[in-house]
């Protein structure tokens, strides 16, 4: 039988190091466990960051096990599913904002809508189910990608991020900064950068394991959901609490 | 004044359930327990009244909480319920004497098939606008009442109670014996022209009038609640079908929907006149408000297709839960051949055959668990069509878009699959929730929160629209099919099963 290969087995004495306990612990913390010198453990440390098998937690600076990790083994939310579980809040979403709401989940670099609300004023309009969306140039993308921050590289170097308007992010660098900001205040917005003159608004939808499998969204004429470049701070309240209380079904932790 | 709201109570055959509504028809909050099904024997389904009244006052509870809201931001409680599911109690304890026998449970077959041999299943249809059917409350009475000796004549001395579940419910929440005229109408033991208890119904089915409560109107305010409810006003009580013809604001004849649940409903307004069927459907009671006069509506009762899917997920495993079963019907391109007839408890609309179970047709080694799912779902778009067919006969006007609403119109597949095989559009209210929507307009209508109909109206919104697709023959092939499988799962029950 050959030789363990011994990067694998130290990473995978890291990964179980950061899945125990509180799951979250510093570079120091890490190296003293193990043994090892710091220099050694941030090397491994860092490649398991660019897969997304761990992720860097922005205030504190300790690790902790990453999304990708925890959807291995675990299948995905299943967006028929997804659909179902959300579909009286999605509902909920589009009367309290008189937009019209879509849900979305990642499929293969995109963002597959599972659900459609129609704008509640009667107007027709066309079921969208089963269309996909751009990442980078939609808010339930930018979503999706802060939450899984190993797929914008992966976007980037696969000369995936294309233009549509003259407000689309097409430099990765400034992608970064965008997904950054989400993560930080926990929504995403898209200012007419898929479309001209279209906005849309989106949070997170969480499971039980805080994973963010899905998004949801409302979208619209700028006019209607923007004061100057900013969107209306009460939309983005409604587009929380919705993806709050969907998560909630879930059995999210609520935060 | 701070903002006020409706609560509705839906208390459905899988679960109990609280919704509460502000002013524009907007869902507040929710809560939901389910309880347990009961099956006692093959054919046989019960529940425990005990159980769903106490998960009827958690689930208020719950959605009061989860909303942040107490008692007293509710202006009124309206109920929605299961229909036809059978409780009977004694008036001085309070206790049922037998679990409550539900809509599904067939063991009146026996008494049904001898109330109807000389004359034929609709002998009583004139009268209250119903086929002879295990479906219906009257039977399941007579029924429990000879199931243990004594109960017959403490129901005549009048120790002993009947009632649908809004009567359970508004009994126990309010101190007051009343049913609403839609419940009612469920009965088989009410004349559909004067809308109170039939004597030659009783006397025939064998129910004492003792042990009925009195018939009310759907929208009114029964009584306050008791202690644990707050004394909020109890204003609105009707079966959930017609509850949810309500809140798809079907107020005038000729508007029609159709709710996908555990069964699946399609009722159209008739106006004030009750219009009588020669196609397989029910003459039924829509609505009454206050002391406006009734609305009259059709209605084709199908018993199995949400229930299907949950069997599917319960009893056979291949899925985990009931939205799963698109996925998996998604796995395949279409049926591989075969059809699914649920008769797990006969046939209702428009065959109403007691005697026909459960077949899948045309099973060959080419058939995977893919092309079962689709089978499953499929299932409720055919029985829809069935009943469209019977009710554009009946009514003889053509359907030309179906109000679709209920749970099952979170599956995509089903809901294109539908429009498909009914050749017309088929649309998704808003609020899905139309059961509990409609139980709550009921309610706020009692009490003066919504000052008219019309004002409720405004409320509906289009939320998803499903347009035909499939080829003619394609549907027409396929509806050849389904027919025949139909036949194949008549006449299976005999004398001795």
């Amino acid at each position: 039988m050959p030789r363990p290969i011994q990067s694998i087995e130290r990473a995978s004495a890291i990964l179980r190091l950061l899945s125990g306990r509180t799951g979250r612990l510093s570079l120091a913390e890490l190296a003293g466990e193990l043994g090892l010198p710091k220099g050694t453990v941030y090397g491994i440390l860092r490649t398991l960051l660019s897969v997304g098998f761990v992720e860097q937690d922005p205030e504190s600076g300790k690790y902790r096990v990453g999304a990708a990790l925890l959807h291995l083994g675990s299948s995905y939310l299943d967006g028929n599913e997804l659909r179902t579980r959300a579909l009286n809040w999605s509902d909920w979403l589009a009367a309290r904002t008189n937009e019209s709401v879509r849900l979305g989940t990642l499929h293969d670099g995109k963002v597959l809508v599972v659900h459609h609300v129609f704008r509640p004023d009667n107007s027709p309009q066309a079921l969208e189910v089963g269309a996909l969306l751009p990442m980078h140039a939609t808010a339930m993308g930018k979503v999706l990608l802060a939450h899984h921050p190993y797929l914008a590289d992966e976007l980037a170097a696969n000369g995936g991020l294309p233009r549509f308007t003259g407000c689309t992010i097409t430099d990765p660098k400034q992608l970064g900064k965008e997904l950054k900001r989400v993560r930080e205040r926990g929504w995403a917005s898209d200012v007419e950068e898929l479309i001209d003159g279209e906005v849309s608004c989106a949070a997170p939808i969480r499971d039980r394991r805080g994973i963010a499998v899905g998004a949801i969204a409302i979208s619209g004429p700028v006019d209607r959901l923007c004061e100057g470049s900013q969107l209306r701070s009460e939309l983005v309240a409604h587009v929380r609490e919705g993806a709050r209380t969907i998560s909630r079904d879930l059995g999210a932790v609520p935060w | 004044m701070s903002e006020r709201y409706v609560a509705a109570i839906d208390q459905g055959t899988a679960s109990s359930r609280c919704l509460v509504f502000d002013r524009q028809g907007r869902i507040v909050s929710l809560s939901q327990k389910e309880h347990e099904q009961i099956f006692p024997r093959p054919g046989w389904v019960e529940h425990d009244p005990m159980e769903i009244l106490r998960n009827v006052v958690t689930v208020v509870r719950g959605a009061l909480e989860s909303g942040g809201l107490e008692v007293r931001d509710l202006v009124a409680v309206g109920i929605a319920n299961q229909r036809e599911t059978t409780v009977v109690w004694d008036r001085h304890t309070g206790t049922p004497v037998h679990n409550a026998i539900v809509w599904q449970d067939t063991r009146t077959d026996g008494l049904v098939r001898k109330l109807g041999a000389e004359h034929g299943q609709d002998r009583f249809r004139d009268r209250c606008g119903l086929p002879l059917a295990t479906y219906f409350s009257g039977p399941k009475v007579s029924w429990l009442l000879d199931s243990a000796p004594g109960l017959r004549s403490r129901a005549e001395e009048g120790d002993l109670l009947f009632g649908t579940m809004d009567s359970w419910l508004v009994w126990n929440l309010t101190g007051r014996h009343v049913t609403d005229v839609t419940n009612a109408s469920r009965t088989m033991l009410m004349n559909l022209e004067t809308l109170d208890w039939d004597d030659t119904l009783l006397e025939t089915i064998g129910v004492p009038r003792a042990m009925l409560p009195e018939i009310q109107p759907s929208s009114k305010i029964y009584g306050e609640a008791v202690d644990s409810l707050g004394g909020v006003p109890i204003a609105a009580a009707l079966g959930d079908q017609q509850a949810a013809l309500f809140g798809q604001t079907c107020f005038s004849a000729g508007e029609a929907k159709c709710t996908y649940g555990t069964g699946s409903f399609l009722l159209l307004n008739t106006g004030s006149r009750p219009v009588r069927s020669g196609h397989g459907l029910l003459t039924t009671v829509g609505s009454k408000i206050g002391d406006e006069p009734a609305t009259y509506a059709l209605e084709g009762s199908i018993a199995v297709t949400g229930a299907l899917v949950q069997w599917f997920r319960d009893k056979v495993g291949l899925i985990g839960s009931a939205p799963e079963v698109e996925t998996l019907a998604r796995s395949v391109d279409d049926n591989g051949g075969i059809y699914f007839v649920p008769a797990f408890s006969g046939l209702f609309a428009p065959h109403w055959r007691g005697d026909a179970r459960g077949v899948i047709a045309g099973l060959t080694g080419y058939v995977t668990k893919g092309h079962l799912a689709r089978a499953v779902l499929e299932a409720t778009a055919w029985q829809t069509r069935e009943v469209v067919d019977a009710m554009n006969a009946d009514s003889g006007i053509e359907l030309t878009s179906l109000k679709a609403d209920g749970g099952m119109t979170a599956n995509n597949l089903l809901m294109q699959f539908l429009a498909d095989v009914l050749a017309v559009p088929v649309v998704r209210p808003i609020v899905a929730e139309t059961v509990s929507l409609g139980a709550a307009y009921a309610a706020g209508l009692a009490v003066g929160f919504w000052p008219d109909i019309e004002s409720l109206r405004a409320n509906w919104h289009k939320a998803a629209e499903w347009l035909p697709h499939m080829e003619q023959a394609a549907r027409d092939k396929g509806y050849r099919k389904w027919k025949k499988a139909v036949q194949r799962s008549l006449d299976w029950v005999d004398d001795d099963d």
